[in-house]
């Protein structure tokens, strides 16, 4: 389990044939792990006749909607404010490390 | 004959144009495990009985002892399968399952871009609209919008954590318990309890004067 809760990750782009479990909105996006759910069956080859193994292990990961959809407003009737965040879970096969974030030249 | 506008009352109700290719596939794929002896016509219906019995009465039940016993909520959202478990609620064949709590200053919402991920053992089936298309590309997107069209304007100082389900994971709303509610027995307050108000797109019932 080389994530652990706190730790900066990417989520990876990818277009693998068959079903995954990683909507393309969230994809190259940079969030936080938040939680460690455990280890479960692979549904990208279980969903297609194979046992799933190697397990992957699932992560809840955080991001802030500003950071997905870059346009956010302050006013009550925006679709989303400052803080808001959302939460998604994904396995671990579609983390990377990102680095820690930078200040702007 | 005379022409009619709207259709004749009187004509018996007809059955839906054919199946679709899926209902096919299904109903061969059925028919075959019948006939090889693996499964009943009888299973099936009563695993289709025992789907559509269930409600959000049992998450209700789980949602009102959280709210009168501290000590459950914290198991609750610790370990929510273990917590209901002390309830005597057969967990068994459950999905893994996490319970966020809603508090005045974070409300949690649920959905499942990627289809239909549901908390059925607790809620019973979903309502149409959380599997609609509109609402599961929405509210990941625009939350509060959606909200709103609930009925539910949040202030923009509460942060709104919208969880996308896609995975092995089951997500509970605990719904914040409404003020003006200290008398009210465990059961009362269960009535409180909307099936709505465990997918976070409104609050908890009001008590009624």
């Amino acid at each position: 389990m080389p994530y652990q809760p706190g730790d900066r990750v990417r989520i990876r782009v990818a277009t693998p044939s068959g079903h995954y479990w990683t909507p393309t909105y969230i994809q190259g996006k940079v969030g936080i792990i938040e939680a460690v759910h455990g280890a479960f069956r692979n549904p990208e080859t279980l969903s297609y006749g194979g046992d799933g193994r190697p397990k992957q292990t699932l992560y809840l990961v955080r991001f802030d909607q500003t950071h997905i959809w870059a346009h956010a407003e302050s006013a009550a009737s925006a679709p989303f404010c400052q803080n808001d965040r959302l939460l998604i879970d994904i396995y671990e096969h579609w983390l990377e490390p990102a680095p820690p974030r930078v200040s702007k030249e | 004959m005379h022409e009619h506008d709207t259709p004749d009352p009187h004509l018996p109700l007809a059955e839906d144009a054919g199946l679709t290719y899926y209902e096919q596939r299904v109903e061969a794929i059925q028919a075959l495990l019948i006939e090889k002896g693996l499964l009943s016509a009888d299973d099936v219906r009563r695993a289709v009985e025992d789907m559509d019995a269930r409600s959000p009465a049992v998450g209700a039940r789980v949602i009102a002892r959280a709210w009168v016993d501290p000590h459950f909520k914290q198991h609750l959202l610790a370990d929510a399968k273990a917590a209901i478990a002390t309830l005597g609620i057969d967990v068994d064949t459950w999905s893994t399952l996490v319970a966020v709590e809603n508090t005045p200053a974070i409300h949690n919402v649920v959905v499942c871009t990627l289809c239909s991920c549901y908390p059925r053992s607790l809620l019973g089936v979903p309502p149409d609209w959380y599997k609609s298309l509109n609402y599961r590309a929405r509210v990941v997107k625009e939350p509060r919008t959606v909200l709103k069209e609930f009925g539910l304007e949040l202030a923009s100082d509460i942060e709104v954590r919208v969880y996308d389900s896609t995975a092995d994971m089951r997500y509970l709303v605990i719904p914040q318990r409404p003020a003006r509610t200290e008398g009210l027995s465990e059961e009362a307050l269960a009535g409180l309890v909307t099936r709505d108000s465990m997918i976070g797109v409104t609050p908890a019932r009001e008590p009624q004067k």
